[in-house]
């Protein structure tokens, strides 16, 4: 693999192609790594600059975040919220797939193109109605309100992504299947879901990251710490005078780094996720 | 060849979700803006199209309209300079290649409102890093001319790492036959840049300007956290105005009005695009 570079290029070109990577680097990761120093100090030195770095560490930040607000609370919501998303939109969405791609339906690209015509919809259209409706149902300020929607707005994506991995699953399996006298239901989850596992967890991480951020609906549809999600505590983070930039910094990098772990994971399959289709055409 | 089999039973729960959750309430909101509604007041009275032709009057809607277009335009255009840049740089053969790929990623991870609130604290005037790394005492997020602009900096920030996987998922298909060819022909850096990499990036790029577009368009989060739309509304865009008017204000036979308004907006924006798009796998 390296050959080609070693050869090609001499060596002051390789230290300026790695001092652009250092850069790229820094302004990709420079501002959570701001937000871990801050979080760092405690808060006579949060507000007092310089120095950059900490000059007496602290972890009282992150105690104080779990003291006297009810942020567990609002990272189990959020942890229910994006589980359950993830888990109803991988089942409707793997089913319809399934459908789309190895089974006869009349329209199917009328379908296909109305699913994805979804995924265009702007969240604002449509949060006044659902909000009224919402209130109707009794729903709000409850989990099931955005598990709903989250699960809603993820189906487009669950959909594109897995419909894509059904496709490259070949017919004379489905068929020997069939043969074999499993119906098409049994075909979908003892063969077909197997099969399509990688599908699975790249959609399944991109609808997680998706439920664990959104923000419009959250904020509209919750009204108390019984219900809201992250993205709505750290907006409206709680501070008696002063902002606590010390304890917003705590709380940020607490609820990022399962999304950080989750990137170093798995980056292989969120960049296929990303890209499916997009790049194919 | 497809097999046979009654499909529509795997497809039903999908498209009666969808109807239900996205366009029974789009023909709601439809509804709805034809009242003049105040949720508080218990108020609701036909009044047809004259929330539309308000609108038309109503100089805070062109003026989110404006701020909505210009961070639209400038932060598509740098994400898709500074994607291209990162895309190129990443596509070199190097070690590490799998590391970098997760690093660029950590800022597409980052929930929105999250990053929104570190921009917020670096932005800030006296204690924040950037004043201190740039040796000044700019009142970012306070001064009516950098607040739109430091809404666009951290937009860029957040969103180029989706640009470049998709530039570099692209840069990847062009064979590395042609660039050889082309470097026995003496092709320089920029001529191969010109006539090579960006003609056959081209079907990519209006992906990928698709899908940022749209986004940017309907931008809430980020400006919502960082700015609240202020100072003195000149960050306000279209779905912040829309909020404010339904959730602060609880006009919701306007703010409902306004919502269609975007809708349209958003669908001109789509149609617009795919027309492209067509057209150049036509050719």
């Amino acid at each position: 693999m390296n050959s080609r570079f070693k050869t090609q290029y001499s060596k002051s070109k390789v230290v300026g192609l790695y001092l652009l990577l250092v850069m790229t680097i820094l302004y990709c990761a420079g501002p959570l790594l701001w937000q871990f120093i801050t979080s760092l100090k405690p808060d006579t030195e949060v507000i007092r600059m310089p120095p950059l770095l900490p000059q007496d560490a602290t972890l009282d930040h992150y105690v104080s975040i779990f003291e006297g607000h009810p942020f567990l609370r609002i990272i189990l919501n959020s942890a229910v919220v994006a589980s359950l998303t993830t888990l109803l939109s991988l089942i409707i969405g793997s089913l319809a797939a399934f459908g789309l791609a190895k089974l006869d339906i009349k329209y199917k690209a009328l379908i296909l193109g109305f699913v994805l015509s979804v995924s265009m919809f702007p969240p604002i259209a449509t949060v006044s109605p659902l909000y009224i409706i919402i209130r109707s149902l009794g729903l709000r300020d409850t989990w099931w309100a955005l598990i709903l929607t989250y699960t809603t707005f993820s189906l487009p994506l669950s959909i594109w992504i897995l419909t894509n991995f059904f496709r490259e699953v070949p017919d004379e399996i489905y068929r020997a299947a069939k043969v074999d006298g499993c119906s098409p239901f049994q075909t979908f989850y003892k063969i077909m879901l197997p099969l399509a596992a990688p599908g699975i967890v790249t959609t399944a991480i991109l609808v997680f990251i998706f439920s664990w951020n959104e923000f419009l609906f959250a904020l509209t549809f919750t009204s108390t710490p019984a219900s809201r999600t992250i993205p709505v505590g750290i907006a409206l983070f709680p501070g008696l005078h002063e902002i606590p930039w010390g304890d917003i910094a705590a709380a940020s990098l607490v609820v990022t780094i399962p999304l950080i772990i989750l990137v170093f994971a798995f980056q292989r399959r969120i960049i296929e996720g990303l890209t499916a289709g997009a790049v194919k055409g | 060849m497809k097999v046979r089999g009654d499909g529509y039973r795997f497809v039903i729960p999908a498209l009666i979700l969808l109807s239900l959750v996205t366009v029974y309430p789009l023909v709601y909101v439809f509804y709805l803006s034809l009242y003049r509604r105040l949720l508080i007041f218990d108020i609701s009275r036909f009044v047809g199209f004259e929330n539309y032709l308000f609108i038309f009057r109503d100089d805070r809607f062109w003026n989110a309209l404006k701020n909505t277009i210009y961070f639209t335009v400038t932060s598509v255009s740098l994400e898709l300079l500074l994607g291209l840049f990162i895309a190129i740089l990443l596509n070199r053969t190097f070690r590490f290649k799998g590391m970098m790929r997760a690093i660029i990623l950590i800022p597409w991870a980052i929930p929105t409102v999250v990053s929104a609130k570190m921009w917020e604290w670096m932005y800030n005037t006296d204690f924040g890093v950037l004043n201190y790394l740039l040796g000044m005492k700019i009142n970012w997020l306070g001064s009516p001319f950098w607040a739109m602009n430091a809404a666009i900096f951290m937009d860029v920030w957040k969103t180029t790492p989706f640009v470049t996987i998709l530039l570099m998922a692209g840069l990847q298909v062009i064979p590395q036959e042609i660039y050889r060819a082309a470097r026995v022909d003496g092709a320089g850096i920029f001529a191969i840049f010109r006539k090579i990499t960006l003609p056959l990036l081209k079907p990519v790029i209006l992906v990928v300007l698709l899908f940022r577009t749209l986004d940017a368009f309907r931008v809430f989060d980020a400006i919502y956290v960082l700015t609240g739309g202020g100072p003195a509304n000149t960050t306000e865009t279209l779905s912040i105005y829309a909020y404010k008017v339904l959730f602060q204000t609880l006009q919701f036979g306007y703010g409902s009005a306004l919502s269609v308004v975007i809708f349209l907006c958003i669908g001109s924006i789509s149609i617009f695009y795919i027309r492209l798009l067509s057209k150049g796998i036509k050719q």
